[in-house]
């Protein structure tokens, strides 16, 4: 059984669905013809809409001029066969070529009659109940999140104790890859900022004649916030999102679940050279950051303020302290800690599709940014408070 | 067993065709026919190239030389419309399915549907779900994501997409690996139907013995660069190791019996 006459059929000779009306004397004849597959089917919609029954009326569908049909055209015409009955009318189709009777039996045999419409837009209602379903969602992964950090604590306490279950291999890999290979980028926005810093407040500051205190904004603002805010945020979204990508990828090849059955525990093995690894590196590469903010901002006044580097140096001793290099070093392990553990919470979340991979590194990068700004926040109140 | 075919009037028609990657040389000379009706069944060992050769035909994978001729056209010579209107005629079942994860199953055939014609959103409905439940699954499937069926119903629905534009030519990707033995069985009953009650032609790379004794018209074996295209008895009866020891083997022989 083969749908079309020749290969040609599908170019050339492939004609529009038809159909004829006329009037008989005890029935409306229904003439077929043309090919009744889906691209064209869109031709015969309406003439089929036309047929409106009247009670009791016959139709009889003469299919002998149907060239080709596929199975949306055999479901259109069952449709208004349906439709017609339901009215309470009386159908029938009649000299169908063989091919055309078996696609209609296949047809049949497989559509359903009613099919439900699809979804309604959603109301007001349902945003409600939206809401309230995420928050409760939002309550229920940040108890997930503390129950991890309370796994983590106990598994590194474990780890402190015998120190010969540190991983070490992987320790080292961890710092080299969130280290080492940030130190490009960490390095040139820093300098950037350090730059900018300069610039703009050299700029605001000449109207009081104060453009000295400019390398006080550059000391204060790099080595507090911004060196380890911006340090911070790089990590979040080079490694943080890493650790997500590779636990999760992990997760979904049943790797996770085949390091459980060996008796390897993921947390030892995963988690803490990373955690650890972090919160290592992220001081490090905080006190570099501050370093090149600092040398971004000694490269800019020297340009606008013109002077020498010397005195630029003498004035950052006067501008900044101690504690101001404290408050920012103070942060990064915190926000390291953070960032990791989220990461690879998020990581181990994962469920198993592939899909799932992307939307947990998206959250895990949010996550990790928001919690460090909000800390970094509370942490400017406490300080201030404490006076330091 | 399946039946002996009527005609002999050709669908697909490969011409030396060449596929490489760098120096790799995957396919030389290849020549195959796959006539109208039939199932054809692909077999040969991993890395020659089963996969490449179907991504050939459906024009996922370049060429090196060579003609590929669909429904007496050749795809090089034809313009892009007619290229597209030609890639309607093939439906394609990949290895998982490869349904758009984020829609459901039915958005993933309707998605085919409304690309291609101008039908009301009703009438795609209803097709969409003709076409789940020609594929053997039941309605409610229709609204769940891919991601919620198990391996074999998502094959199904890969094939209820792939069945999307009523296509004449189907191809498969080894559509029973990963079915336990009944899940694959009913498998091969439905690509039966199809076969049947479509009028499809069906091209599918399988590893399966028992699907090949159960649907399969002819099976082409590549060997050496090239097809060898024959009946599964007369393929038994070949000299060559490789196919002495693929159908002459304890599984083969199992297959054999059981569809004796």
């Amino acid at each position: 059984m083969h749908r079309f006459i020749n290969n040609d059929a599908v170019f050339k000779s492939l004609t529009s669905p038809e159909i004829k009306v006329s009037q008989n004397k005890n029935a409306t004849l229904c003439q077929l013809s043309g090919s009744w597959l889906t691209q064209g089917l869109v031709n015969v919609l309406k003439p089929l809409e036309a047929i409106q029954p009247q009670r009791e009326e016959t139709f009889i569908f003469d299919l002998s001029k149907i060239q080709t049909m596929d199975t949306a055209g055999a479901l259109v015409l069952l449709q208004k066969q349906t439709a017609i009955e339901r009215a309470g009318g009386k159908t029938s189709l009649e000299h169908a070529p063989d091919h055309v009777t078996q696609i209609i039996i296949t047809v049949d045999e497989h559509r359903i009659k009613d099919c439900p419409p699809a979804k309604k837009v959603r109301g007001f209602t349902d945003l409600l109940a939206d809401t309230g379903k995420s928050f409760f969602e939002l309550t229920y992964k940040f108890g997930e999140l503390i129950s991890f950090l309370g796994l983590v604590l106990i598994a590194s306490y474990r780890q402190v104790l015998n120190p010969r279950r540190i991983r070490l291999t992987s320790l080292i890999s961890q710092m080299e890859q969130i280290g080492i290979h940030a130190l490009p980028i960490v390095g040139l926005i820093s300098f950037l900022i350090g730059v900018v810093l300069a610039f703009q407040g050299a700029g605001q500051l000449e109207r009081f004649g104060a453009q000295i205190f400019t390398i006080n904004l550059v000391a204060v603002g790099v080595l507090r916030e911004m060196g380890i805010l911006l340090t911070a945020i790089i990590v979040a979204g080079r490694s943080g999102s890493a650790f997500t990508a590779q636990i999760g990828t992990m997760k979904v090849n049943e790797e996770i679940d085949a390091m459980r059955t060996i008796g390897l525990d993921p947390i030892d093995v995963l988690v803490l050279p990373r955690i650890f690894g972090l919160v290592i590196v992220l001081p490090l590469l905080t006190f570099y950051a501050d370093i090149m903010g600092l040398i971004g901002g000694a490269a800019m006044t020297m340009i606008t303020l013109d002077l020498s580097l010397f005195q630029y140096i003498r004035h950052l001793q006067d501008a900044a302290s101690l504690g101001d290099f404290f408050v920012g070093m103070f942060k990064a392990p915190i926000f390291a800690f953070i960032i990791a553990l989220i990461g690879c919470h998020e990581g181990l979340q994962v469920s198993r599709s592939a899909e799932s991979v992307g939307r947990q590194t998206t959250r895990s990068v949010v996550e990790a940014i928001f919690f460090v700004i909000v800390l970094d926040a509370l942490f400017s109140i406490l300080f201030s408070v404490l006076d330091i | 067993m399946p039946k002996e075919l009527k005609t002999k009037e050709i669908v697909i028609s490969l011409k030396n065709i060449r596929n490489q990657f760098g120096d790799q040389v995957l396919h030389n000379e290849l020549n195959l026919d796959i006539r109208k009706g039939e199932v054809i069944g692909i077999v040969g060992g991993s890395g020659t190239g089963k996969s490449v050769l179907m991504r050939t035909i459906v024009g996922l994978n370049e060429k090196a030389a060579g003609e590929i001729l669909i429904l007496d056209k050749n795809v090089d010579d034809v313009s892009s419309k007619e290229l597209t209107q030609l890639r309607q005629r093939m439906g394609v079942l990949f290895q998982d399915g490869a349904l758009f994860s984020s829609l459901t199953v039915s958005q993933n055939i309707e998605a085919v549907i409304k690309e291609h014609t101008k039908l009301p959103s009703t009438l795609v409905r209803e097709i969409a779900a003709l076409k789940i439940s020609l594929a053997g699954l039941p309605f409610e499937a229709g609204d769940k994501y891919p991601s919620e069926l198990s391996g074999g119903m998502r094959k199904r629905a890969g094939i209820a997409r792939a069945l999307a534009l009523d296509p004449d030519i189907l191809f498969l990707d080894e559509p029973t690996a990963g079915l336990d033995p009944i899940g694959a069985s009913q498998f091969d009953q439905l690509i039966a139907r199809l076969q049947e009650s479509l009028g499809l032609t069906v091209v599918m790379i399988t590893h399966d013995l028992d699907s090949l004794h159960a649907i399969c018209n002819r099976i082409g074996v590549l060997l050496d660069k090239k097809i060898k295209v024959d009946t599964i008895q007369n393929l038994t009866k070949e000299p060559d190791p490789w196919i002495k020891e693929y159908f002459g083997g304890p599984r083969g022989r199992a297959a054999t019996r059981s569809h004796k």
